[in-house]
């Protein structure tokens, strides 16, 4: 009940999809459909989990005083705060003027934008520290990064500016994106295909097992 | 003590000049050419400092690297320095196409991303809105991240104010519509292919799907002349590429952070994307491309000085490894 | 709601949050510690909230409960709503494994259709799309075409051996994986200038919301 039952809905599910698209009509496609639909609510619901679990994990800590349990009150308090808001306003909680949106362009927006925003101090900072063209392969990575970076902003143009058109270097970082980056991105993409395509096998199979944790 | 007190200085500071702005005490900062060519060496001359530095063995610490970043980022947007964008062929592929896209298409605009992603991708919304809007392309905006038809609202606010769309009279219902958000990822977007009604009941307000004329008789994918995906990562391009333009015929150009872009060459070379837009470089060449320079024209020279300062960096970095490394050799003869 | 002191304080909250997480890059400190609690706390909020709405409420429910005469209620709905709520019994540790069932289909369905779907979409047409004419098909290709077909035919190609581990990187196979290394390394750099790219942009999006939203140095 516990591992077939999952391994059952896993294989039957998978197999529909695959046959879906090679034969888009019904029965195939309405079921195809109907799981499309499912999925969707699903992924919602699987949303709701992380959230509940992260309320509960930040209530269970704030209740045992366990290490900085102040934070955890914060993050309950601001969790309420935007759900019982966005629930009391409801539907059209996120139109402009609504007290969600505010929290949304005010709160929600600087905090999670410069949260990304300060990745950029430590790339330059790893950049000076670790960046080095120790051999040929390291050569090659750094030389393309400096044609990118410089060639792909106006700057580069300013200082090739003295070399004929289509030789300065946006045209050289162009050619580098266009042929070699998408050589490599390719043999990239192939490679993770053919990965993703035995690991659907598998798992479609039920020789891969690992998703439905141990018993 | 000291750090408390500086906090409150630079506090106090930023009120009064907040206050003072407000009262129209103070205006902008603006520096004039010769002003900004002065920092501009300054700022050179003070790398060159550091790089004499490290070849003596003293690395900067790492908050003096924070410190330069911050200064290449800032100091630009008081420059009033101009420069000229070169077009890439992926961004002038995707405007010659668009070109082709006749009035009174409909177009579906994809907002896949959140703030962080914002400052490069919603420049390039807001271009492309305002370029729908101006070809008069009727438009179907919905996202596949719950953020999405925020940021797109957002764009649309802006753009629906400027005074040539607002004189265009756009109708919501008739010439735009914003669908909302619909999860499940890829299969929003393979469901979409037999019914978007089933993924998008009503829109982003709670309106019957059949209510809204632009939408009542667009089935699926074949009832769409172009689409356009902004996108930051998954649900975003590719699963576009892969489950509405291979397997529907979707024709579509797409506008991504820099970081995804390179992973995206592949399918505009083979022609399953119509053109891209990389990062705020791309936004700028949009914005060149159509005539209308905003934000992305405007942030370029920030990006410039930022990547010179990463760049300088590598070098002085480099130059201080070999030089420590002829040392050791000379040493060890 | 939006008075002129809402839009003071909305600036000033916002200016607040993006210092306090800009303060990490001096060290770990209360102000970044509350701002990261606060934007957790939020984020879990909000996301709760859209899904509820745009979901659970817009889909599932008025999917089923059209509430409207002309439409039929979609039963077939309450499947995925039986598997949702089977979902949410991971809370519950002791009926926990049932939400093995709804992991099963999801991990099902997306199996089934990324099979397909890469392989035709990154395998075949990648394929195809790499083994160009030389000249073109028309026979009228530039040399910087030419050149560039060339490049990506053989980078993908050696590339696609260096990824080949199951024959050793020997003799003439050795010296394409070599080359293939050139092409990834490449490939490498160009995406680290795009990720310096990125996160530039980032960082000039917050510094010209401080110095021009909120402060209004600049234009």
């Amino acid at each position: 009940m516990r591992r077939e039952v999952p391994l059952i809905i896993t294989a039957i599910v998978g197999v529909v999809m695959v046959v879906q698209y090679f034969i888009p009509h019904v029965p195939f496609s309405k079921v195809s459909n109907w799981q499309s639909d499912w999925f969707s609510i699903v992924a919602a619901c699987a949303i709701w989990l992380g959230a509940l679990n992260l309320f509960k994990t930040s209530l269970q800590k704030i209740f045992s005083r366990r290490g900085e349990w102040g934070y955890a009150v914060i993050i309950v308090v601001c969790f309420l705060i935007v759900a019982v808001v966005g629930f009391a306003e409801g539907r059209d909680f996120r139109n402009p003027g609504t007290w969600s949106d505010w929290i949304y362009n005010y709160v929600y927006s600087p905090l999670s934008s410069t949260m990304y925003a300060i990745l950029a101090f430590f790339v330059a900072s790893a950049s000076y520290r670790a960046f080095r063209a120790r051999n040929l392969d390291a050569t090659l990575l750094l030389v393309a990064a400096f044609l990118v970076m410089v060639g792909r902003v106006p700057v580069g143009d300013v200082a090739t500016g003295f070399l004929p058109e289509h030789w300065r270097l946006s045209d050289l970082a162009t050619w580098i994106m266009n042929f070699p980056n998408t050589a490599g991105q390719r043999a990239i993409m192939i490679g993770v295909a053919l990965g993703t395509v035995s690991a659907s096998l598998r798992i479609i199979l039920g020789i891969e097992r690992s998703h439905l944790g141990g018993d | 003590m000291f750090r408390l007190l500086l906090i409150i200085l630079v506090v106090a500071l930023c009120a009064i000049w907040y206050v003072g702005r407000h009262a129209g005490w103070f205006g902008s900062v603006s520096f004039s050419p010769a002003v900004s060519l002065l920092v501009s060496i300054m700022l050179g001359l003070s790398i060159v400092w550091i790089l004499i530095l490290t070849i003596r063995g003293k690395f900067a610490e790492r908050r003096v690297v924070f410190l330069y970043v911050g200064i290449a980022v800032a100091m630009p947007l008081f420059m009033s320095l101009t420069q000229k964008v070169a077009i890439s062929s992926e961004a002038q592929m995707l405007y010659d196409y668009l070109q082709k896209v006749p009035p009174g298409s409909k177009v579906l605009v994809t907002f896949d991303y959140d703030p962080p992603s914002a400052a490069e991708l919603q420049p390039m919304a807001e271009s492309f809105l305002r370029y729908g809007f101006a070809h008069d392309f009727k438009m179907i905006i919905f996202g596949l991240w719950p953020q999405g038809p925020q940021q797109a609202n957002l764009a649309l606010t802006k753009i629906l104010d400027e005074p040539d769309i607002r004189a265009k009279l756009p109708v919501y219902g008739v010439d735009y519509v914003n669908l909302g958000f619909q999860s499940g990822n890829e299969f929003v977007i393979q469901r979409l292919g037999s019914d978007f009604k089933s993924m998008f009941p009503a829109d982003y307000q709670g309106t019957p799907y059949d209510s809204l004329p632009l939408v009542r008789n667009v089935r699926n994918y074949a009832n769409v002349d172009y689409s356009f995906n902004l996108s930051a990562g998954y649900p975003g391009t590719k699963e576009w590429v892969l489950f509405a333009v291979d397997r529907y015929g979707l024709k579509m150009g797409a506008g991504n952070t820099a970081v995804q872009t390179t992973g995206m060459y592949p399918y505009v070379r083979s022609g399953q994307l119509l053109g891209i837009l990389g990062g705020m470089n791309g936004a700028a060449e949009f914005e060149q491309l159509t005539g209308t320079l905003a934000k992305g024209t405007k942030f370029m020279l920030s990006q410039s000085f930022s990547h010179l300062v990463v760049v300088a960096f590598i070098v002085i970095g480099n130059v201080a490894y070999f030089m420590h490394e002829r040392r050791k050799g000379k040493r060890s003869l | 709601m939006n008075t002129g002191i809402m839009d003071h304080l909305a600036l000033w909250t916002a200016a607040f949050l993006t210092l306090g997480i800009i303060s990490f890059l001096y060290r770990d400190n209360v102000w970044y510690k509350i701002c990261e609690a606060v934007f957790v706390g939020a984020s879990a909020g909000y996301w709760f909230v859209t899904y509820f709405w745009d979901n659970i409420y817009g889909k599932f429910w008025v999917g089923v409960f059209p509430g409207d005469p002309s439409r039929s209620p979609d039963y077939a709905l309450l499947v995925g709503g039986a598997l949702g709520l089977l979902m949410l019994m991971r809370l519950i540790p002791k009926i926990g494994w049932l939400s093995r069932w709804p992991l099963a289909f999801i991990v099902g369905a997306t199996a089934g259709l990324n099979l397909i779907g890469y392989f035709a979409s990154n395998v075949m047409v990648q394929v195809a799309d790499t083994v160009r004419p030389l000249l073109g098909a028309d026979g009228g290709a530039s040399l910087y075409d030419v050149i560039g077909n060339v490049v990506v035919a053989v980078g993908t190609f050696t590339a696609l051996i260096y990824f080949f581990f199951s024959k050793e990187h020997k003799g003439a196979f050795g010296g394409a994986a070599k080359v293939g290394i050139f092409v990834l390394m490449v490939t490498f750099g160009a995406s680290f200038g795009y990720t310096v790219m990125s996160r530039m942009s980032l960082l000039i999006g917050r510094i010209d919301f401080l110095l021009g939203d909120w402060l209004g140095l600049i234009k």
